[in-house]
This record gives C-alpha cells, sequence and structure tokens, in this order.
C-alpha cells in the first residue's frame, strides 16, 4: 500500500483548516470543518484497505475463499458520516440564527465576545 | 449486574426519546417531572452499582460480542469504580440542574414544552456513556453525542445574539479537536488492529518501544480531549460559550462536562499509553504539566479582569481544570486522588456560583458585576452562598476543594504548591471582589469606561417579569450542591472511598488513604485568607486604567473570531507535539 493516500488525507485536513482560519464567511467556516472531516474518511479507508481485497459482503462470497477489506473501518466512516451530518446540520441552523440575530455571517464583524 | 451498566447510558436515551415523541402533547410539570423522574433512576442505578460493585470493574460486552482469540470487534463498556462515581456525580447533578430549572425557564412555547428536559437527558446519556466506555472509538462517538447537545443547549436562547455566536465557536473548535481525536485513533487502529483501550495498551506493548507514530497518534487523541478540557490554548471556546449559555445548562458544562475532557486524558493515558509500548511517564508529564500550568496562570489572570459575572466563573474553570492537569500529568497515584476529590467538591461549587449568578440575572436582568454594584443587598442568602462558594474555591477547609488540593500539593513539590495556592486564591478573590460589590456594596461604583471586554449589561433574562420572591428550588439547589462539596471534606468514608476507587483503577500502585494534614489545612487557611484580602482589597480600591492595560495583549488574544481560534488550536496540536517528542529523539 501506498503513502500516498495518507498524504491526501493530511492535506485535505490541512486544507480545511487554513480555509477555517481565514474565512470570511461562516457558511464557508461550516463547508471547511466538512472537509477537515473528510480526510479521516479518506484515512479510515486507506488503513483498511487490502492489495486485491473485494467489499466485505459474505451473502454472495464464501468466507476465506479471497481477501476482503477490512469491514471494521466501512463502519467506522459510516458512523463518522452520520456524526458529520448531524454536526453540520446543527451547526448550519446556528449560522441561520446568527445570520437573523446579527445580520451578517462575517465572522471578522462579529464582536460582542471578546476579552 | 453487568447487564445494568449499559442501562445508565440507554435510560436517558430512552427518557429523552420519549419526551421528543410525546412532550409537545404533555403539560410542562408533567414533561418535567418524566425528565425528572429518567434522571433521577438513572442516578439511583449508578449509585446502586458503585456501592454494590466488588473490588473488580464490571465490564460488559455490549451485545455479546466478546473477544475471541484476543481479537475484539464488539463495544466494551467498563464500569471501574472511578467511571461509575463519575457517572453518579454527572446524573446527581442532572438532577439538580432539573430541579433548578423547574422555576428557572418562562413557560416553553406550546409546541417546544419538553424539549429542554429531553436535551439534558440526551446530554446525561453522552456524558454517562463517555465516562464509562472501554472502546476507543466508542468514546469518540460518544464525545460527539454530548458535544453537539452541549451546542444544542448552548444556544438554546436562539433568539439572542451572543448565544448563538458563543454556540457557534464552540461547535466549530470542539467538532475540530474530536477530528483530530478521530485521526489519532485511526493510527492506533492501523498499527494494532484494535479498538478496545486495554486491547490497544496490550498490542502495543506487544510490539515493543514506542516510535513516531504512537508519539504522534498520542499527541493527536489527546488534542481533543483538551480542547473539551479547555486547556490553554485550546481553551477559547469555552468563555464565550459558558457566558451565554442558559444558567442550568452552565452548571452542567463547567460541573462535569468540561473535566470529562481531563478525565478522558487521564483514562486514555492510563489505559493505553503508559506501558513500555506506549509513552514514556516523563513525557506525558511534560506535556499535560506545562499544559496545565499556562491554562491555570491564563486562568486566573483572565477572571481577575471580568466583570461579567458568568464569564469569570467560566475562566475560574479554566483556571481549575488547569490545576487538574497539572495533577494528573504528575502521574502519581497521591495526586490523582487529590485531583479526583478535588473535581468532586469543585463540580458541586461551581454549578452553585452559576445558579448563584442565574438567580442574580433573573432579579436584575444582568450578570455584570459594574453595573450590579450594591444592587442585590436584598438577597441575603443568595449572597452567603455565593461568598461560601467563593471561599471554598479559594480551598477553605474544611470543604472538599481544600481536601483534594492539599492532597495535590504534598505531591507536586513546593513550587507547584505556590501555582495552586496562587491561582486558588485569584480566582476565589475574584469571586468574593464580585459578591463583595454586588451583594454588600462595598467600595465606589467601578467605571465602565473599558471598551474591549465583554459586560453583562442588558441581558435579557431568562424568566419573565420579576417574582414576590426568590423560587425556593433555586435557592435550595446551590445550597445543597454546596452542602455536597462541604461533604466531601467532611466525611471521611468519601474520601476514603475515593482514594480507594483511584488505586483500584489505577495499575500497581500503594493505596493511600487521603485525609486532613495540619500542612494541608494550614496552606488552604493561607489560600482562603489571601483570596478574602485581595478581594476585599479590589473591592474597596477599583483597579484604574494602567492596571488593565499590563493585561491588554492578553486579553485581546480572545478576540472571540473563530478563525483565531482554529489557528491556536493548531498552534495546540504542534506544541503538545514538540512537548512530547524529546523523549523519544533523545532514546
Amino acid at each position: 500500500m501506498s503513502v500516498f493516500p495518507y498524504l491526501v488525507a493530511a492535506w485535505i485536513f490541512l486544507v480545511g483548516c487554513y480555509g477555517l482560519a481565514t474565512s470570511r464567511n461562516l457558511l464557508h467556516a461550516v463547508g471547511c470543518l466538512a472537509v477537515c472531516q473528510s480526510s479521516t474518511y479518506v484515512l479510515l479507508l486507506a488503513v483498511g484497505f487490502r492489495d486485491g481485497g473485494t467489499a466485505p459482503v459474505f451473502s454472495d462470497l464464501t468466507p476465506g475463499s479471497r481477501p476482503v477489506v477490512d469491514p471494521v473501518v466501512q463502519a467506522l466512516a459510516l458512523t463518522d458520516v452520520v456524526v458529520g451530518a448531524t454536526l453540520t446540520a446543527l451547526l448550519l441552523a446556528l449560522v441561520i440564527q446568527v445570520s437573523k440575530r446579527h445580520g451578517t455571517v462575517d465572522p471578522d464583524e462579529l464582536s460582542e465576545l471578546r476579552g | 449486574m453487568n447487564q445494568l451498566l449499559p442501562l445508565i447510558v440507554a435510560a436517558p436515551l430512552l427518557g429523552a426519546a420519549l419526551l421528543v415523541a410525546t412532550g409537545r402533547r404533555l403539560r410542562r410539570i408533567v414533561a418535567e417531572a418524566v425528565g425528572c423522574a429518567v434522571a433521577a433512576a438513572t442516578a439511583g442505578l449508578a449509585v446502586y452499582l458503585l456501592v454494590s460493585s466488588s473490588s473488580r470493574p464490571l465490564v460488559e460486552w455490549v451485545g455479546g460480542w466478546t473477544p475471541r482469540d484476543g481479537h475484539s470487534v464488539g463495544i466494551v463498556l467498563v464500569g471501574d469504580q472511578v467511571a461509575l462515581g463519575l457517572a453518579s456525580v454527572i446524573s446527581l447533578l442532572v438532577v439538580a440542574v432539573l430541579a433548578y430549572s423547574w422555576r428557572y425557564f418562562d413557560e416553553p412555547p406550546q409546541q417546544q414544552t419538553g424539549t429542554f428536559p429531553a436535551l439534558v437527558l440526551l446530554f446525561q446519556a453522552g456524558m454517562c456513556g463517555f465516562v464509562l466506555t472501554g472502546d476507543l472509538f466508542n468514546a469518540f462517538v460518544f464525545f460527539e453525542l454530548m458535544s453537539v447537545v452541549a451546542y444544542a443547549l448552548t444556544g438554546y436562547r436562539v433568539e439572542e445574539a451572543k448565544a448563538v455566536q458563543g454556540a457557534l465557536t464552540f461547535g466549530v473548535v470542539n467538532s475540530l479537536g474530536a477530528y483530530v481525536t478521530l485521526t489519532g485513533l485511526v493510527l492506533l487502529y492501523a498499527r494494532t488492529g484494535e479498538l478496545g483501550m486495554r486491547e490497544i495498551g496490550r498490542a502495543l506493548d506487544a510490539r515493543g518501544g514506542p516510535d513516531a507514530l504512537v508519539l504522534v497518534a498520542f499527541a493527536f487523541v489527546l488534542t481533543g480531549l483538551l480542547v473539551k478540557a479547555a486547556a490553554v490554548p485550546f481553551h477559547f471556546w469555552l468563555p464565550d460559550a459558558h457566558a451565554v449559555a442558559p444558567t442550568p445548562v452552565c452548571m452542567l458544562l463547567s460541573g462535569v462536562m468540561v473535566e470529562l475532557g481531563v478525565y478522558g486524558a487521564g483514562r486514555v493515558y492510563w489505559t493505553v499509553f503508559a506501558g513500555p509500548g506506549g509513552v514514556a511517564p516523563s513525557d506525558a508529564e511534560r506535556a499535560l504539566v506545562t499544559l496545565g500550568t499556562a491554562s491555570a496562570l491564563v486562568g486566573a489572570v483572565m477572571c481577575w479582569q471580568q466583570r461579567h459575572i458568568k464569564r469569570l466563573l467560566a475562566y475560574s474553570t479554566v483556571a481549575h481544570t488547569g490545576l487538574f492537569l497539572v495533577g494528573l500529568g504528575l502521574l502519581a497515584p497521591d495526586s490523582t486522588t487529590g485531583i479526583a476529590l478535588y473535581v468532586l467538591a469543585h463540580a458541586g461549587v461551581k454549578a452553585a456560583l452559576f445558579a448563584c449568578a442565574g438567580i442574580l440575572l433573573d432579579r436584575y436582568g444582568s450578570v455584570d458585576a459594574h453595573e450590579l454594584h450594591g444592587r442585590a443587598r436584598r438577597l441575603p442568602l443568595v449572597a452567603g452562598l455565593f461568598t461560601a462558594g467563593g471561599l471554598a474555591l479559594a480551598g477553605l477547609p474544611p470543604f472538599g476543594t481544600a481536601l483534594g488540593k492539599a492532597l495535590t500539593e504534598e505531591a507536586a513539590g513546593t513550587p507547584l504548591t505556590v501555582l495552586f495556592v496562587g491561582v486558588s486564591a485569584l480566582t476565589g478573590g475574584a469571586v468574593l471582589r464580585v459578591a463583595a460589590g454586588v451583594f454588600g456594596g462595598w467600595g465606589p461604583r467601578p467605571s465602565g469606561d473599558d471598551t474591549y471586554e465583554t459586560g453583562g449589561e442588558r441581558e435579557n433574562p431568562e424568566t419573565s417579569g420579576t417574582r414576590g420572591r426568590v423560587p425556593d428550588t433555586m435557592v435550595a439547589v446551590p445550597a445543597v450542591l454546596l452542602a455536597c462539596a462541604l461533604a466531601v471534606g467532611v466525611v471521611p468514608a468519601v474520601a476514603t472511598h475515593v482514594g480507594h476507587a483511584v488505586d483500584e483503577a489505577l495499575p500497581g500502585t500503594a493505596s493511600v488513604v487521603p485525609e486532613w494534614t495540619t500542612t494541608g489545612v494550614l496552606l488552604g487557611l493561607l489560600s482562603a485568607l489571601l483570596a478574602a484580602a485581595v478581594g476585599t482589597y479590589a473591592a474597596l480600591h477599583p483597579p484604574g486604567a494602567t492596571a488593565r492595560d499590563r493585561t491588554a495583549p492578553l486579553r485581546r488574544l480572545h478576540s472571540g473570531h473563530i478563525g483565531d481560534y482554529v489557528a491556536w488550536l493548531l498552534v495546540g496540536m504542534a506544541l503538545l507535539d514538540a512537548l512530547t517528542f524529546p523523549g523519544y529523539l533523545a532514546s
């Protein structure tokens, strides 16, 4: 297994963080957070990959007859997706409220909490 | 008995589901009674398991997926005495919070009855699951469950500008931390093929000495937990979130949720990384003590500078979790026992102080110490509770905070003792200064001319209209919580039990029975006296503009800007790596 997928995961994470740190729009920031999370999907699937392995669906596959990729990481990735969906929905709802109450979604203009 | 363990998580989940399904058709009193009953039943179950379980921890493989040939794919719950004790504290505090909010909120809108108790029950399930799980991925899932509910509860008053902003910052920073933790645990899975904490630890030890990947995984896993524990420089979200959340929610956030980050860090270290294949104790100690000291200092200085009372209490939480991290980072059984007692008593004290702040907000529509100056003279009972809370925070014997602090100081040595006394005195002094000004009207009215800070005036009270007097439940809850904090220090059985629980949870340690010593009592009295002195002095002589200017650079870092906080999180990750690596490079 090459190191390439791991580099991709690290790159996606850093790109997401860069976007979060420099974002001028909260919707964009929430999107960047989702980008950061995608790096964990890539990492998970890269960890479970096996050369020549097929999908771990045993309904049409005799166990042990051929290599399969790790089903555990797929379950983890699926859980991760659920967590991410919940979170993104909640954060977007909060952004809508910020936009309504503050009249802006630019983090530079939100200065009520400081010091 | 083992089979009862999952019920601690499942019962509040089912209660929340019930309230979500039927809540809007129920009358408020029914919905809240159901919430209280479910929380109390869970608390009873946790306490029952805590008291009746023998010295061996309860271990339950959920769904019967037990390990085969040493490999596991199932999810394990581990109920040792520390975890069950924490689950009991969480559940009891949830009951207290539901009782407090009984008369606290306005009548909810017709369609939303039951929303608040349902969310609090979900929160309870997430926190109990987090302390009980023995599986690292499951810990991440419960971590996210409690976090997401915490964001929702923080932004519960969606009509308020500050509340939604604080909740959003809280959400973004904590979730980013959680994803870093997830990355770390995936790295561990890649190395060992296991997800159970003990199984990972065993597999790492079987491989021999640690390598760079293990150290990186350690720093990554710790990042999310330290974000939750609000260690500097991961702490920026905390004051923003705690200052704007509804008061009953603050009681839970500051009382137990933040401490769960410290607990998680400790549990992960002892269970996964303490062996020969993990991280050397010196490296872990360096990382935790350094970050803990920084948090304690920054928290104490920022706490002293606040005029927003809830924000002041939030920074005092930063300072105290810093102290907890220092005690944990010493990796000694004595200091860990001390920290366990300290956390226990701190939960009661901090929740009581927030409850008192909630009464002020309810009465006067403000939590600004300057604006409230001398206005709360008519609440002598609340004044007494608030002062007692301040003294307990400063470590006045015989409060449990003092006992825990004294034990940790004895294990920590002189330089750290100075830190403990100084930070306790400063945070306690800040609370006492507020008490003297707001309830006693001491000193001249401070001028509110500072531009760079969050004031607390013109807050929307969370209740409508002024009632004749403060509802009994809202005074009784902080009184009971303070009494519990007192009991932790006064009743020797509590201390002995905590001591045994910690000994049993930590591998290969000698049993220490925690008890008061002369030095401990004197140090506690010293920090309480110092707190009273600085508090009184500051109330009588409000600081001038020059004193504030000196801390201006530090205050300006807390800019309330999400991007800044994310950048600090990355800096903290790099710092954590830098602190962990020297031992590995030297070997």
